[in-house]
């Protein structure tokens, strides 16, 4: 399944209406607030932002509602919503993995993590899983160059990968378990695997 | 005083308008630079990248539809630098482009052929798979084929900017743009064929003509209009004796070039239920008959008949030639009853200023304010509204409407829905009083809903007490206009083609045949009013559609429409302009005057003329206006008009289906797709929300 970009995909997915969370109504309408009158076109990004925090995804009765509120013309949401490859346009599982094979994460074999994904998951790229709980999509850079291969899954990065350490993530994952974001081989932040190798001997 | 500036373009030094761009300082200097995406008429997008040209100093060739003039500019637009930018925005061009020139509609009058020819490189070095993008459905009008879509965004930015209904938008990014709706909506555009005409390429065409010809088959025919009084300039293609397809011809003060979807798709219309044969009735039953047997009985009919008892009324679509020739037929029948306002509208025809559009439609652009009483103008008079959504686009433009809520593409003030609101505006009340007292250069624009009431000259009496009261009518400035809906009206109303003294109007003729008083009617295309109430009377129709009209009629004379004569027409603004014959009309149907001219020899007094130049110069000696084709001549501004009481109820717009107000529109196929399409309330499309 590709996403068909130039109409709305996964009509049956389609709610039919959309109306945001008296929190998140507020919230948006603080956004609008923060730029000057007849400006209001500008929130359109953040507000749909705060669709998908809701909803996991952005369906197009969303796209209609934001548009109505920031007075601009329905297409115009459409086509900033389909320009913006991170959002969702289609309902996603419980944890959206977004797996990096740009260069760096290539040449750190981020086929492998894909493929470790792919075949634990017996799913393909922009696929669900059947109990609904993983969704798999690939993407370009994240920016986490120093610690690829990477992938993010939904808010976090998980980082230095192997085959191994990621299906160790998503069978975790998959038992309700919390996993530790970050590096996944014992290193800290970007520092050098084993530890720092300068600036060691203190002031 | 405009500033300007100086620059050398291809070895000639000019001088122009600062303002201009550097592609628009090309064409002045009479070098030719490729685009797609810039158009005139619309904002500046930049992306197609064909202009490129090459301008000294400048690191690298720039687009020259986006780049300012600036003093001293040395620019080449054909130079090795030049070509060769070109020739490479072509390739890139080309490279999803189908290259499928044999099987598309735009083969022979494409901008991507022909400048593919022009500029580009003869071969492409890319040998991957291309792209393909699936087809959208764009409604009855446009059919698509967006693999070919080069992504100029011209049909956006004039669905926006000009037809104010954005719609059309490119979704996704790189190589996964493609140009939509995104939720399979057809367009709802009165206007919305004209991006046909804008597309390039063959990604957007024409869904009625497609593969129907090719450009260099067809006939090419400059004539005029009649679908709405605006009189748009048009060229019309024919092969043999059908007409195809109807496009646009630039009128800077009209239609600039841009044209209806009525004007441009009813056309079908004028192959269907024509009536191509005399039909005379016999035993309550219409018949085939020849045209001697069809005159005979016409005769008959008028002959010695005491000329109170004949009446005429006009159509919408008859051209000033036929009114001419048939008042004065209706004169030496000794008849005043005749009528060309079908609905009756209350304009006073002694006084021109009464029922012409005075401010002209360019003139439009010059006023600050607008009231609108009891019209519509964007389904009476598309071109109108779009003239008046180019004013409010520069802003300082307030418009506000008294009669139904509307929506036409811009923001109008409601001040109410009948003549209460109207008297109330004539006393000074209201917000919208102050802005039009302001306003240096006010318009009231009064429609046809307004005026074809009973209380018709009441109102009219009031909307000029209201130009008065605020200042609409100075020196240089007439702010006083009535919206009329027909394209035979003006040219009616100049001709006089209204009762004579003791006469009767519609209204009067129609209630007159109901109870005897009037027993032969002559209808010239006339099909828009009630002709139930001629069931009694015998009821001649010289017309070209098997309509209303023929429908009632007691003998049939088959006429010929707008694209099979030549004929002139005197538009809203009371500007005569010539319609040309494209087509023969079908079958033995024959041109109106020469009806009217026969039947007159039948009936012993020939009309004083015997070919149609003789006829339009008698008519041109008649109202010597109309001879001044193309020109306005401005009305003086007299009391019109009768301050009386004004009725209850709301105006309503005579314009209830935009798609079928006449008998040709009425006929189309693709006039009636549309009208199931976007006029009858839509079935749950698209989502919710």
């Amino acid at each position: 399944m590709s996403l068909a970009r130039g109409r709305p995909s996964a009509p049956e997915h389609q709610p039919a209406s959309f109306a945001f969370t008296e929190e998140n109504l507020a919230e948006a309408r603080a956004t609008i607030a923060k730029y000057p009158a007849g400006r209001q076109q500008s929130a359109v990004m953040p507000l749909l932002y705060i669709v998908q925090r809701q909803m996991g995804w952005v369906p197009v009765a969303a796209m209609d509602v934001v548009a109505d509120m920031l007075e601009m013309p329905r297409v115009g949401v459409y086509e900033v919503a389909t320009f913006y490859t991170m959002y969702n346009l289609e309902p996603v599982g419980q944890y959206l993995i977004q797996v990096c094979t740009t260069t760096p994460c290539m040449l750190r074999d981020s086929d492998g993590i894909a493929d470790a994904c792919m075949n634990h998951l017996g799913i393909g790229w922009e696929e669900t899983t059947a109990d609904g709980k993983f969704t798999l999509k690939e993407v370009e850079c994240l920016g986490a160059c120093a610690n690829a291969p990477m992938v993010q899954i939904n808010d976090d990065f998980y980082e230095d990968l192997t085959p191994q350490t990621m299906v160790g993530l998503l069978e975790a994952l998959a038992r309700g378990e919390a996993v530790k974001p970050g590096p996944q081989n014992g290193r800290h932040s970007s520092e050098p695997e084993g530890g720092p190798t300068t600036l060691k001997g203190g002031a | 005083m405009v500033d300007t500036v100086k620059l050398t373009i291809d070895g000639k030094e000019i001088e122009v308008d600062k303002r201009l761009t550097l592609l628009q300082a090309c064409e002045l200097a009479g070098a030719e630079v490729p685009r797609f995406c810039f158009h005139d008429r619309l904002s500046i997008a930049g992306n197609c990248r064909m202009c490129l040209v090459e301008v000294e100093k400048a690191p690298k060739p720039v687009a020259s539809c986006a780049q300012p003039i600036a003093d001293g500019m040395v620019v080449h637009t054909r130079g090795p630098v030049a070509a060769k930018a070109q020739r490479g925005a072509m390739e890139f061009l080309l490279i999803n482009h189908p290259l499928d020139c044999p099987i598309c509609d735009q083969g022979g009058e494409c901008d991507l052929q022909d400048q593919a020819m022009g500029y580009g490189k003869g071969i492409s070095r890319y040998d991957e798979m291309k792209r393909s993008v699936q087809e959208k459905d764009f409604g009855p009008l446009v059919k698509t084929f967006m693999t070919r879509c080069i992504h100029c965004t011209r049909c956006i930015r004039f669905m926006e900017e000009i037809a104010g209904v954005p719609e059309l938008g490119m979704t996704g990014r790189g190589e996964d743009s493609e140009v939509t709706t995104y939720i399979e909506n057809g367009l709802d555009s009165e206007m919305s064929g004209n991006i046909i005409d804008l597309c390039p390429v063959g990604a957007l065409t024409s869904k009625p003509y497609a593969f129907i010809a090719r450009p260099w088959e067809l006939k090419k025919t400059e004539t005029i209009d009649v679908m709405d009084a605006v009189g748009s300039n048009i060229r019309v293609d024919a092969r043999g004796r059908e007409v195809l397809r109807v496009l646009p011809r630039l009128h800077e003060d009209i239609n600039e070039e841009w044209i209806s979807d009525k004007t441009r798709f009813a056309v079908d219309g004028l192959t269907r239920r024509r009536l191509d044969a005399p039909w005379v009735k016999r035993d309550g039953m219409l018949a085939k008959a020849s045209w001697q047997e069809a005159m005979d009985a016409v005769t008959a009919r008028l002959k010695g008949r005491d000329g109170a008892k004949i009446a005429a009324i006009a159509g919408d679509q008859v051209d000033c030639e036929t009114l001419y020739a048939a008042k004065l037929l209706m004169a030496d029948l000794g008849s005043p009853n005749l009528d060309c306002r079908q609905d009756g509208m209350a304009v006073d025809p002694s006084v021109r200023a009464s029922y012409l559009f005075n401010t002209t439609i360019a003139g439009i652009e010059e006023a600050d304010a607008c009231l609108l009483i009891g019209c519509d103008p964007r389904h009476e008079a598309a071109l109108v509204n779009a003239r008046l959504r180019k004013r409010w686009r520069r802003g300082g433009f307030k418009v506000a409407s008294i009669g139904p809520a509307l929506d036409l593409t811009f923001p109008v003030t409601n001040l109410g829905a009948g003549p209460e609101s109207l008297s109330r505006l004539a006393d000074g009340q209201g917000g919208f009083a102050e802005i039009l007292k302001n306003a240096e250069r006010p318009m009231i624009i009064v429609g046809a809903g307004a005026l074809s009431r009973a209380d018709g000259a009441a109102v009219l009496g009031a909307a000029h007490a209201i130009a008065e009261r605020f200042g609409a009518v100075t020196e240089d400035w007439n702010g006083f206009n009535v919206l009329q809906t027909a394209a035979s009206r003006v040219g009616g109303l100049d001709l006089g083609f209204v009762p004579g003294p003791g006469g009767r109007n519609t209204a009067s003729i129609l209630e007159g045949a109901r109870s005897g008083e009037v027993d032969t009617v002559i209808l010239l295309g006339a099909d828009e009013c009630d002709t139930s109430a001629l069931a009694s009377a015998f009821v001649i129709y010289i017309g070209h559609h098997g309509d209303a009209g023929a429908a009632v009629a007691d003998v049939i004379l088959p006429a010929a429409a707008y694209t099979e004569k030549n004929a002139t027409y005197v538009n809203l603004e009371g500007r005569p302009q010539h319609a040309v014959r494209a087509v023969f009309p079908p079958g033995e149907a024959r041109e109106d005057w020469a009806i009217l001219r026969a039947l007159s020899g039948m009936l012993g007094r020939p009309l004083p003329f015997d070919s149609h130049a003789e006829l339009r110069a008698a008519m041109q000696k008649a109202v010597p206006h109309l001879a001044a084709t193309d020109e306005i001549m401005a009305a003086d501004w007299q009391a019109f008009g009768v301050s009386g009481a004004m009725g209850e109820g709301a105006f309503a717009s005579p314009v209830k289906d935009f798609y079928r107000t006449c008998a040709i529109s009425r006929a189309s196929i693709t006039m009636a797709k549309c009208s199931e399409a976007f006029v009858a309330p839509a079935a749950a499309t698209g989502t919710g929300g």
